[in-house]
Parts: structure tokens; sequence; C-alpha cells
């Protein structure tokens, strides 16, 4: 049965989850796309942003997003340490490509069982006074608790690209992306901006994890369904463009709500997986990369 | 060891196999046994393309469980004989493979990692909106109520296990040591300078990758009948993709060897710790040790004896 207004609920609640999308995939478009560092465990860190938002959220009724800026600084000290371990231990000895994988991998399964170990397989939720409010449209229904967290995604995506583009240490990583050894010849220290860039890409995921929690109950697991998504996000954005990777997100978050709305929820997760695939064998560099 | 020799320790293990389940010993040991195996199979499957090839499978699980349905579906529809159903099973695990190798092998090694990370939450949900495959509710396999020579229905399964494991080890061997394995070890050396040499890269990794697809498959093949009763969720468990590939790199993934270490040293730890310790516990410290292993000691158990007798000769 086709309606009008369906089409319309499901394309306006696919830009506002896509938005969000594009909030948990800018640290994979930054590690994966401009550092080469692939890190698969990035929504096992989104997750672990839940978790925190969740904790100081049930324990002190702080609000969800800003228990979500608050650990930013943590979850940057966390990235540079990981990073640290990764290169000392793999990217240096060149040694990347496979046991770094596996190093992410168990990296996944580390945060997922300690949460589920920690905090049980429950859902967990956020409270907060907003969440359940909407705004009326005309013919549009404008539900916070998606709203927002599109809102925040729109935010920290313009930041993040100000960074890259206006600032020193931004424009220094977008060089190391390019050109390790011309960075190097510069004066600059090619690890150190790395480590400084994998950092910001794991606070992101602090910010993302409380939108997360917002947008739904979370529980340990859920960050698998988003490997699929982030890295679709990723690639089909062109690997490394901010504004591509908001766009990728956008078609992403609709194709998927139209496909919930008029085959049913169960089939939403294949999506994803369907876009990697075709993006990967039609057109590797994405829609906004260098063709080749 | 010659390959005559081992032949011959193998041929033993399955009479001395068959020798056991004539002693009535307690049930679980069978059932245990038979996890053990299923993890030779599996991790000798992924390291066919992982250890030897390297690039990385995260979707064993994936592989595994639809080699598991595909026997549960064609029991259900036909009826179908066991021998059919490795076959079904180990077909469609190589077809799987060998599909996804073609869309992503010819890229760089992380977008077939990637590829197989979506693809155990695709077949999932496949599954899930399956109504004739038990969709989330899941699927009874009846076992058939008479085996021919076996006492009962697990010993025959445990005795199976163990052929296929077997299977697995010596398709590995042969793998390494014929041409394919050296191609395959040029490839992972560095798959640039294969290519310039004349190795046909794609083609090899491909079929690696069918082999491996296959494998997993086919150890998925008996499980309908192990466990009697399956869902997706458990179906599709993230510890056989973790196992799978935690085992060969614990073991050592440059020789078949290495995978059978691993899974019967984490696969024994394994079955006494779900017994004494929560197997949340367990799971928390196979990862722990994975990422130790990976960092402190990249080739494994192996790796670690073989510089320990370097060390003495020096």
């Amino acid at each position: 049965m086709f309606s009008f207004d369906l089409l319309l609920d499901a394309i306006v609640a696919g830009i506002l989850v896509g938005g969000f999308y594009a909030a948990v995939s800018l640290g994979i478009t930054l590690a994966f796309g401009l550092l080469n560092v692939v890190n698969i465990a990035h929504p096992a860190f989104v997750i672990l942003g839940s978790y925190a938002a969740f904790v100081v959220n049930s324990g002190f009724g702080l609000d969800p997003i800003l228990a979500g800026l608050l650990f930013m600084p943590v979850f940057f000290l966390l990235g540079i340490g990981v990073y640290r371990i990764y290169y000392a231990s793999f990217e240096k000895r060149g040694e990347e490509s496979l046991r770094g994988l596996v190093f992410f991998f168990g990296i996944i399964f580390i945060i997922e069982v300690s949460l589920s170990l920690q905090y049980g397989v429950d859902y967990r939720s956020v409270h907060a006074a907003y969440i359940g409010d909407s705004l009326r449209l005309g013919p549009i229904d404008l539900a916070f608790r998606l709203a927002i967290p599109c809102a925040m995604a729109l935010v920290l995506t313009l930041a993040l690209h100000l960074f890259l583009s206006r600032t020193f240490y931004g424009r220094a990583v977008k060089a190391v992306s390019q050109d390790h050894l011309a960075l190097r010849l510069m004066g600059a220290d090619p690890v150190r901006i790395k480590g400084l860039a994998f950092g910001i890409a794991i606070a992101t995921a602090s910010l993302a994890g409380a939108l997360l929690i917002m947008i739904g109950p979370v529980e340990p697991s859920i960050g698998r369904e988003y490997i699929g998504r982030v890295f679709a996000i990723a690639v089909l954005g062109g690997m490394g463009s901010i504004g591509g990777t908001l766009v990728a997100a956008l078609i992403l978050g609709v194709l998927e709500s139209l496909t919930s709305t008029f085959y049913g929820p169960s089939w939403a997760p294949a999506v994803s997986f369907g876009i990697l695939l075709l993006v990967l064998a039609v057109r590797p560099s994405g829609l906004f990369g260098r063709a080749g | 060891m010659r390959g005559r020799a081992l032949l011959a320790v193998a041929v033993a293990l399955v009479v001395l196999a068959v020798a056991l389940t004539r002693l009535s010993a307690n049930q679980y040991y069978y059932f245990a046994a038979y996890v053990i195996f299923q993890y030779v199979v599996l991790a000798t499957a992924w390291n066919i393309l992982g250890g030897y090839t390297g690039y990385v499978n995260f979707g064993s699980a994936g592989f595994f469980a639809l080699g598991a349905y595909t026997a549960a579906i064609l029991i259900k529809a036909f009826q179908v004989p066991f021998p059919v159903l490795l076959l079904a099973a180990s077909t469609v695990g190589g077809l799987l493979g060998l599909s996804l190798g073609y869309l992503t092998l010819r890229l760089r090694g992380v977008f077939f990692s990637i590829a197989t990370l979506a693809l155990a939450v695709v077949l999932q949900t496949l599954i899930v909106n399956w109504e004739y495959a038990g969709g989330s509710r899941g699927i009874y396999t009846m076992r058939p109520a008479e085996v021919l020579f076996f006492g009962n229905y697990v010993e025959f399964l445990f005795v199976v296990m163990l052929i296929l494991a077997l299977g697995a080890l010596a398709t590995a061997r042969w793998i390494e040591h014929s041409w394919l394995g050296r191609g395959l070890a040029a490839i992972r050396d560095n798959e640039e300078a294969a290519e310039c040499m004349g190795v046909p890269t794609l083609r090899l990794k491909l079929v690696a990758a069918t082999v491996s697809g296959a494998l997993m498959g086919i150890a998925g093949a008996p499980f309908p009948y192990y466990v009697t009763y399956m869902e997706p969720a458990s179906t599709f468990n993230l510890d056989y993709a973790v196992n799978s590939l935690a085992m060969p790199m614990i073991g050592g993934a440059t020789t078949w060897v290495g995978p059978l270490l691993g899974a019967v040293l984490l696969g024994t730890a394994q079955q006494i710790a779900t017994v004494t310790i929560s197997s949340a516990l367990n799971l928390l410290i196979v990862g722990v040790v994975l990422v130790a292993f990976v960092i402190l000691a990249p080739d494994g158990i192996i790796g670690l004896v073989r510089r320990r007798r370097g060390g003495r000769h020096a």
C-alpha cells in the first residue's frame, strides 16, 4: 500500500538518521581514508561512547550530549594510545595489513565482551527531558530524538571540515595522507601528526556514541551492524572526503529508511552491504574520489 | 614428517576414534571433541586464505552458518542423505568464497576483509527473513533414529568431524607443498613482485578463497544434526569468526601445523573454561590472548619455538 505521507515520513527519517550516520563515519573517513589505518574497531569505540554517556546519565543525570562532549578528551587520549601501540607493533614493521586488522578485530572483541560482562546484554538507554518530544512542521513530524543527533552530527562534520581545511594541524593531517616523506622533509613528524589525527577520529566516537544512545537503546554487540554501514559510507564518499562522507551518509540513511518502510525493518542491514559491494565492484573510488 | 607416515597417523587416529565409540564413555566427551575437530576445520580453512595468502577473512561465521543452513534446509525439504549434505554445503561455501573474492580480491586486501565483516550480518538478515528456514525462531532437525554401525548419532558425528578435520589438514598440507602454496606465499610476501614475475595472482587468490570457503561450509554441514535446534543468533555467533582466525594466529599462520596446534590448545582450553568459568569471560581471554600474540609473537607459538631453537644454535 503506497501513500505519499508514508514516503515523506520515510525520507525525512532517512535524512535525520543519515545525518547521524555521518557522525559515526567521520572517524573512519579520517582513520581509513586519510591515515590509511583500517580501524574496523571504530563502531566498537562508538558503543563505548554510548555506555560512557549511559553511565554518567544514569548516575548523575547529566545530559547525554554534554556527556558525549565531556568524554571527547578521554577518547582523544585513548585514540593516541591505541595508535602508538599500532604504530610500534605493526606500521613501523610494515605488517599493518594482516596483523593490524587482526589487532583491531581483537579490540572489537575486548570492548564488546568487557561491556557485556560489566553491564549485561540488556538494552540500555539515556533520559533527557527533550528526547520524547517532537516538532510539527506542516505534514512533517520532526522527532527530537532523531533531529537533535542529526543537528549535532552536522555541527561535528562542519567542525572537522574547518579543522582540516583551515588550521595548521588539519592541513598537516591532509599532507600526511598525501606524502609522508615530503612532510618529514618540511620538519614535521608524520607519526605525531597521525597519532593526533587518530586521537581526533576516536574522539568523534564519544559524541557519536552519545547520539546513538539518544536515538535508541544500545546493547554491546550493536556495533557490528555499523561496520558495514561506516565502511559503505566511507567508500561511497570517496575515502577521506568529509563532504563526501556526509552525502554518502545521507544517501544510505534514506535508502535504509525506504527499505525498512516498504519491505520491513529486518531488511535494513542488508542495504549497506549491497551498496558496499556495488561500489567496490563498479567504482571503488567512490562518488567523490578521483577515478581509477 | 613424511606424507606416508602422516597418512598412517591419520588412519590410526580414525581407527582409534571408532574404537573409542565402542567403550560407552560419557557422551559429553564426544560432544566436546566434536567442537574441537570443528575448530580444526575452520582454523585450517581460514589459514589457507589468511595465513598462506595474507587476506583476512572476518566472515567465517557466515560461511559456517551458510553450510549449516544449507544442510538444515536440504534435510527439511528432501531428507537428503548425509554425504550429499557435505557435498552441498561445501559447494555453497566455495561458491560464496569465489563470488565474494571475484568482487573484492582485485582491490586492496582490506576491502576483502571489510566485505567479509559485513557478509555475516547480511547472511543473518537473509535467514532471519526466511520463513522456511525458521526465521529468527530457529529450525529443528530430527536425527535419524538409527545409524549404521555406530551406537548412536553423536558418536557417528564425532567420527565424521574427525575425518573432516584430517581431510582439511591434508588439503592444507598439499597446498603448502605444491605450486599453489608457493604462488600464495609469493602473494603474501610481495604481491606486486609476484605479479611482475608472472604469478597469476588473481586466479590463485580465487582458488584459495574457494577452497577456504568450501572447507568452512563443510564444517557447518553436520551442525544441524549436532545441535538439532539452530537459530540465527547462535549459528552466526561471533565466536566462530574470532576463533577461526585466533587459532591460526596463535598457533602460527604459515604452516598447516599452526591452526591444528591453535585449535587443539584454544579449543580444549575453551571447553574446560566454559564448564568452569563463564563463557563470556573465556571469550574475553581469547580476545586478550589474540591481541597479545599479534603484538608480541607475530609468528605464533610455532614462531616462538623456532626462535628458541634458532637462539640455541646461534
